[in-house]
């Protein structure tokens, strides 16, 4: 049963567009898809053929198979609800934010690959802002780790999530506050939502993660697109477990948290439809303001 | 340790024979097969020390140099670094002989050759030495066989100014490490380092004052080799200069002699004091960032990739710094899994450094250029080196499953330790190291998708380019080799971390384990680590199975890149390698200083427009250019002195003999 948080993962990811969207499609005051349309749009995918441009390599081919076998990887270590993940150890954190990585990397030399230069233009943007959304992610961790578990490195993410309980909001409530800040707005960089990205335009100039892949075609789109819904209920698990206490007792904190999933894919959709995507120069100021508020956690803890 | 010798003993020699065959053709095989198989000789002792943990005998010869001995000694430190010294320099040299072949008729093989070999063996000689004198001639024998290899192309311009910088910001360095011997020499009475153990055993050792201007003249000394900015000059000007294999060597391998320098330091000195970890995460955060930003903002792939050296030293800084403090902090277990970090990534670095030098060699070859957008589709015209060359891409950017995030890993472990256990001074140290590794990581990422990208994919930029052959296996199978590597380090993270547990208890006694549980943990992760990158790897293969299986029988389209409906797109269309880093050097600019010059188009039917951009070296602007201009204003002011009258100069000569006479006289009396 240890696999259970990984199970949910693989069959609920998609769902969690399909919220974002019908939230999205209420504040526009429209019907909005079925809730279920992602899995309908990976099953349309899975059917079709594929279309390669002359100047690919293999490397555009391998991107979405290594970026999605990166992020399953990733989603073995995150835990949900009281139940420790299918892979847990000191230090998982690290291997979680960094299989990340390894996604993007692939992601973005598959854009390269196309030779294009809208595509490039939406590589070159991606690799900035994550890197400047990595220390807010690493320093974010960090403080989980220090107010949960004191912080030593025999902690992972399992007992992190475990460790959070109303007694420590009662103690350090303003320091999850921010570190839960903090992780929000990576969360949004890393999915590429508004304010940082718009998933939903269709203006190749203006987009960052949509225009990386938009030579992808069949199969190898439907593995990106399940792999950014991977990815979009891993880092909102990972927030998700850090905010819902745990009660101790499994039914309960595992409906705490399918609940708290749906809450975030609700704000996400609420923050989208209230919100305007930033000016790109403006980014890297609300990136450098997540690690800012993931340092303040820190310091605040120091305090303590 | 006899192999050892024996291993010194091909090196040298053959060198010599190559020397002595210098206009002929077997120069370069003579060359290149001495230097592989005496790197691979030296390569057997230090790997069977690693593995057993034990310490052979010392080789000791007399030497009549005053205060000096031929001493030897390959304790498991030592060995530690003798393993990517010999194996990197063993695999160079293969590539080597392809690579020189070219130059084959127009230029003397045996003359590289010869330096390539003393260079290997002054390395080994310098991380084995015993003695300060040994260590020093070592020291600066590997400097100067360096400078050859650098200057091997003198007929151009630039190659000798590059030489030129390199001597200078080389000796700038040596000097301050040969105040270091002589300080350290009158303290303890010795320049043998057993006798100055034994000093330090039987005396209070060290005052803090002076144990600290020690520390500093080892930092600046050793940091002008190791290459922290800002004494990091030479790098970006010596590694493009140099053939590639030797670039590979002096990058991957020469620099570390530097982070051993400071190792070593802080054994000879005893004790360390808690502000040389805060200086030591220092000048890892400024390197590391200042490196990788500048990377960012070249066009040369060879300068690319001295740059990126320089942000690899300043993450064994780092870890170095994190372990100096987690033995103040009491942390034990964190100033392990610090040192361990930093001597791994030392292995680590030698590997994929090497690596992405010899592509970028290949590259270099195929195409004669090493300007970044000149490449473009070189994936499809030499496969073996573009898939080599993104494993190294990869690896340097710290990304599992890959050797590079193993070193990072560590060290982030010990930082997230630190950051739990120490008083706040440490503890916000701890945090920068992490905050700093996460944003160097990430930059990382951004140049080497760049280098990666610009060169390897897309449409040809050039005629160049297009008509690219791939290299011969002579070539490629030293790239396939340490791209195995890459994996290999990666797969087998916990025994070979396990092994640097003994190396760093034997020479840092204070980190001596008083949590074992803490660092079992530590090796649990790194085996789950290991399983994790097996995954990736597993899981990959199994969907391009699937990818695969669906495609079958269905139709499969090619046609031109998406281009908003554009069916005629050329390769000039293409991101170029500064748009692509363009965000970032903006981000920076206050640091980078890039210098701009820009002619747009003018009127409805311009005829030209030009866009140029340069980064010139911030330190080397700022601080060593300036230092230079004074140093060169007070000596003209003794160029009257100088007149190119001989017999003049031999009054000087007679003049200087009887004030010293006197002198001497005068004391005697």
């Amino acid at each position: 049963m240890r696999f259970l948080p990984l199970i949910l993962a693989l069959i609920l990811s998609p769902l969690m567009r399909g919220i974002i969207n019908r939230t999205k499609a209420r504040f526009a005051g429209r019907q909005g898809p079925p809730l279920l349309q992602p899995y309908y749009d990976l099953w349309k995918l899975l059917q079709k053929g594929a279309v390669y441009s002359t100047t690919t390599t293999w490397i555009f081919r391998a991107g979405p198979i290594i970026s999605l076998a990166a992020t399953l990887v990733a989603a073995m270590l995150m835990p949900l609800g009281g139940w420790p993940a299918a892979m847990s150890f000191s230090g998982d954190l690290i291997v979680f934010a960094y299989l990340l990585g390894l996604g993007r990397f692939l992601t973005v030399v598959a854009a390269l690959d196309t030779g294009s230069a809208f595509e490039g233009m939406g590589a070159s943007r991606e690799v900035f802002y994550s890197a400047l959304a990595e220390p807010a992610l690493l320093l974010g961790l960090a403080a989980i780790a220090k107010i949960s578990v004191g912080g030593s490195i025999l902690s992972s993410l399992s007992q992190m999530h475990s460790q959070i309980s109303l007694h420590l909001w009662a103690e350090s409530g303003v320091v999850l506050v921010f570190v839960a800040l903090a992780l929000f707005i990576v969360f949004l960089t890393e999915n590429s939502r508004i304010p940082v990205d718009d998933p939903t335009t269709h203006l190749e100039l203006t987009m960052i993660h949509e225009v990386m892949v938009l030579d992808h075609s069949g199969p190898d789109f439907a593995f990106i697109l399940y792999g950014a819904s991977l990815k979009l209920w891993l880092l909102g698990a990972l927030i998700v477990g850090l905010v819902v206490p745990s009660s101790g007792i499994w039914v309960v904190d595992l409906l705490a948290d399918l609940v708290g999933m749906i809450a975030i894919s609700v704000i996400t959709g609420a923050v989208e439809s209230m919100m305007a995507r930033l000016r790109l120069v403006r980014v890297p100021q609300l990136l450098v303001g997540a690690g800012a508020l993931a340092v303040l956690a820190l310091v605040l803890e120091y305090k303590n | 340790m006899d192999l050892l010798l024996d291993g010194l003993i091909v090196l040298v020699g053959g060198g010599v024979v190559a020397l002595l065959l210098s206009r002929t053709p077997l120069a370069n095989l003579v060359g290149a097969i001495s230097a592989a198989i005496g790197s691979a000789i030296v390569l057997v002792p230090a790997v069977h020390v690693v593995l057993q943990g034990v310490t052979p005998a010392e080789f000791s010869a007399a030497w009549n140099v005053p205060y000096g001995s031929f001493t030897l000694l390959l304790d498991p430190l030592s060995a530690w670094f003798v393993i990517p010294i010999a194996g990197l320099s063993s695999i160079a040299a293969v590539y080597g002989f392809s690579y020189m072949a070219h130059f084959a008729g127009h230029k003397s093989l045996g003359t590289p050759w010869f330096f390539y070999n003393l260079l290997v063996a002054s390395m080994v000689v310098v991380v084995t030495a015993r003695n300060g004198v040994l260590f020093l001639v070592a020291w600066e024998c590997m400097a100067l066989t360096s400078y050859f290899l650098v200057v091997f192309e003198d007929e151009k311009d630039s190659v000798r100014e590059a030489g030129r910088v390199y001597l200078i910001a080389s000796h700038l360095g040596t000097a301050f490490l040969l105040v270091f011997f002589v300080l350290l020499g009158r303290e303890a009475g010795s320049l043998e380092f057993s006798r100055i153990a034994d000093w330090l055993d039987s005396s209070d050792g060290f005052s803090p004052g002076m144990s600290s201007l020690l520390f500093l003249l080892a930092l600046i000394g050793f940091g002008t080799k190791a290459g922290f900015m800002p004494l990091h000059v030479w790098l970006p000007e010596a590694h493009p200069a140099a053939p590639s294999h030797v670039s590979a060597v002096m990058s991957g391998v020469m620099i570390k002699t530097g982070i051993y320098g400071i190792v070593r330091t802080l054994t000879v000195l005893g004790t360390s004091q808690e502000w040389w970890g805060w200086l030591l995460i220092g000048v890892g955060v400024t390197s590391g960032i200042g490196g990788i930003v500048f990377s960012l903002a070249q066009h040369d792939l060879k300068r690319l990739l001295a740059y990126c050296s320089v942000e690899n030293v300043g993450i064994i800084a780092l870890g170095l710094g994190v372990g100096v403090l987690g033995i103040h902090g009491d942390a034990p277990a964190a100033a392990m899994l610090g040192f361990s970090g930093a001597l791994l990534h030392v292995l680590n670095h030698a590997v994929f450094k090497g690596l992405l030098f010899l592509g970028a060699g290949a590259v270099i070859h195929e195409t004669g250029t090493g300007t970044l957008d000149a490449q473009g589709g070189l994936l499809k015209r030499m496969p073996w080196t573009g898939a080599t060359f993104l494993v190294g891409a990869v690896a340097i950017s710290g990304l599992p499953p890959l050797n590079g995030f193993i070193s990072e890993f560590l060290m982030y472990l010990g930082a997230f330790e630190e950051d739990s256990l120490l008083t706040t001074s440490g503890a916000v140290t701890a945090l920068a190291a992490i905050g700093s590794l996460a944003l160097i990581g990430g930059l990382a990422a951004a140049c080497f998708t760049k280098a990666f990208g610009i060169v390897f994919l897309g449409e040809p930029r050039t005629d160049a380019s297009r008509d690219a052959h791939a290299p011969g296996w002579g070539m490629r199978i030293p790239m396939v080799l340490l791209a195995g590597c890459c994996f290999g380090i990666a797969l087998q993270a916990r025994p070979i971390a396990q092994r640097l547990t003994p190396i760093i208890s034997a020479f840092l006694p204070e980190a001596t384990l008083k949590e074992p549980k803490v660092l079992d943990a530590a090796f649990v992760s790194l085996h789950s680590i290991s399983v994790a990158c097996v995954m990736v790897i597993v899981l990959g293969i199994a969907l391009a199975v699937a990818r695969k299986a669906l495609l079958h029988r269905r139709e499969i389209g090619s046609s031109t890149t998406w281009g908003c409906g554009y069916a005629a797109p050329t390769a000039r269309m293409q991101y170029t390698s500064s748009s692509f880093a363009q965000p970032v050097t903006q981000f920076f600019a206050p640091v980078l200083r890039t210098i701009r010059r820009f002619s747009p188009p003018q009127g409805p039917f311009p005829k030209s427009a030009n866009l140029h951009s340069e980064t010139p070296d911030i330190s080397m602007k700022f601080l060593f250019r300036p230092m230079y201009r004074l140093v060169d204003r007070l000596l003209s002011m003794l160029g009257w002195i100088q007149h190119g009258q001989v017999h003049l100069y031999v009054l000087y000569l007679a003049a200087t003999m009887v004030v010293l006479l006197v002198w001497y006289l005068g004391v005697a009396v």
